[in-house]
């Protein structure tokens, strides 16, 4: 009884948190796809979609509202119910992992401090590890459900790309893990803002974790498992209306929230690059709207990356794929893991 | 034999490691993207925007007037028989006591049309035509839901009345048939 009492507040707090950061993540996704075909425009020397409002800017409603209209086809041959839950659970594990990003400075008010992150969990790190690599079920369940071989090959190829991707992945992260000593997030932004970004310690680290975020992502140049060319489609293949709305959408949430988890691990997270802010005395709740905006622009950066690249290279091949990630990634992480712990040693940090 | 010293031998050595990681290319890739962010987009903005044609552009059929706006067609059949993909059917009738304001000679075209899906625009009609009455405009034929919408008759073919509607005709006549 005494729990609830006192933690009432705790969870309307949180519960308000979470509703802001999931309205955040769709509006961001939305928009994303709009940049995604805009920014495809323009680097093909195309205008992209202008007609929908100005600049096309309710063009993302206009894709959305088609969505819901359009008929609900479920394949006969197929499980129903995994079909249902495939896209259910790529968008809910795409959210998910937002819970323990730290969204901007805390806010200080007279009843203590407010951060703005909705989990500062002890293991914050893993929690996104462990949740991204559940949203490989998200795919497999979808391209299992249809009971259709490109959707199936589709799901194994998925699969295989997230255990080789995952595997540098983590480990270039446990360079980064040796330099702050925690694995949460909030601890790993303030070791940068008083040390300096991680990029500059880790470059080769961070081109390896993007590299890998790209592979988690299934962005190109690692999007085997949709490969319009190859396999229809792939494990969105048999999905129409919003369902097949909610596998695009998850994607975009993915991608926001992977250029988050770039972010915050080695660009700072939300502090302003040069300057202490702190010194500047201004309101808390101001210097809190601060630092977001820095991590928001930091993020949006990143995702003019993704989409850069998306439109640059085209897709590898399996082989090539595995090549790289077994062959070349994880090799380079061992030796950047092995170099930094050893530099370490020596420095005595 | 060697035709240009323009040939370049395919390197087929092996990757080295750091080719093999890709980057450098990579990065040599997104700096040609990232370049045509800031080029001059190729789009025309059709509805608003049109693109301008070349003198010699062979667009839509018109059915010319003389300058008192009678017909010139005297349903001869010659731009039928030149054309080379069959795309023009007429009837012809004979002009009646009381229409001579409509029709300059005693002979015209009841029934005149033209398929659009059929033609070619290879303009080969104008040249037969002895009596200047058809001529390829600088105006292309617009979408439609249905064929039958290609089957242009008599009155999609005239041009306007040059005493009537000035304006439209001198519009409607452009460059090609002022050169004929």
């Amino acid at each position: 009884m005494y729990l609830l009492a006192t933690d009432l507040w705790f969870i309307l707090e949180k519960a308000i948190l979470i509703a802001c950061i999931i309205g955040l993540s769709f509006f961001i996704a939305m928009y994303t796809t709009y940049a995604e075909r805009k920014v495809a425009g323009w680097l093909q020397d195309r205008h992209g979609p202008n007609r929908a409002g100005p600049f096309g800017i309710f063009q993302p409603l206009a894709d959305g509202g088609k969505l819901f209209f359009k008929e609900e086809i479920i394949p006969l041959a197929s499980n129903k119910i995994l079909f249902l839950v495939g896209p259910g659970l790529a968008m809910v594990t795409s959210l998910v992992t937002s819970t323990v990003i730290p969204w901007g400075a805390p806010v200080v008010t007279g009843n203590g401090t407010i951060p703005l992150q909705v989990a500062d969990v002890d293991m914050g790190i893993l929690i996104v590890f462990s949740v991204v690599s559940v949203g490989v079920y998200g795919i497999m369940i979808g391209g299992w459900a249809s009971n259709n071989k490109f959707s199936l090959i589709a799901a194994i190829r998925g699969a295989s790309q997230m255990v080789s991707y995952e595997l540098p992945m983590g480990l270039a992260l446990i360079a980064v893990i040796f330099m702050t000593g925690s694995l949460k997030m909030s601890e790993i932004v303030a070791s940068q803002a008083a040390h300096g970004w991680h990029v500059v310690y880790q470059p080769l680290g961070f081109i390896i974790f993007f590299v890998c975020a790209l592979a988690e992502c299934n962005r190109t140049p690692f999007d085997l498992p949709e490969a319009e060319n190859e396999l229809n489609f792939g494990y969105h293949q048999e999905y129409s209306s919003m369902k097949l709305g909610f596998y695009l959408f998850a994607e975009y949430i993915n991608m926001f929230v992977s250029s988050a988890v770039i972010t915050t691990l080695y660009f700072g997270g939300y502090d302003i690059p040069f300057v202490n802010e702190a010194a500047w005395g201004l309101e808390p709740w101001l210097l809190s709207l601060v630092s977001f905006g820095v991590l928001m622009a930091k993020i949006a950066f990143f995702l003019f990356v993704f989409i850069w690249i998306r439109w640059t290279i085209p897709r590898f091949r399996y082989d090539q794929l595995m090549n790289l990630g077994w062959k070349k990634l994880i090799p380079l992480a061992l030796a950047n893991m092995i170099i930094s712990a050893a530099v370490m040693l020596w420095l005595r940090r | 034999m060697q035709l240009t010293n323009r040939a370049k031998t395919v390197d087929r050595r092996p990757m080295t490691f750091l080719e093999s990681i890709y980057l450098w290319n990579i990065a040599k890739g997104m700096a040609i993207t990232i370049s045509h962010l800031f080029k001059r987009k190729a789009t025309i903005q059709y509805p608003e925007q049109k693109r301008s044609f070349s003198k010699v552009f062979r667009g839509l059929h018109v059915l010319n007037r003389d300058a008192e706006g009678r017909e010139n067609c005297t349903a001869c059949g010659l731009c039928a028989v030149a054309c080379p993909a069959e795309a023009i059917t007429m009837e012809a009738a004979e002009r009646l006591p009381g229409e001579e304001h409509l029709y300059r000679e005693e002979k015209y075209a009841a029934r005149y049309e033209i398929n659009m899906l059929r033609c070619i625009f290879c303009g080969l009609c104008e040249e037969a035509c002895p009596k200047d009455a058809i001529y390829l405009s600088q105006t292309f034929a617009p979408a439609n839901y249905g064929r039958k919408g290609f089957i242009y008759k008599k009155e999609e073919l005239l041009i306007p009345h040059p005493v009537k509607d000035k304006e439209a005709y001198e519009k409607a006549l452009g460059d090609r048939a002022t050169k004929n």
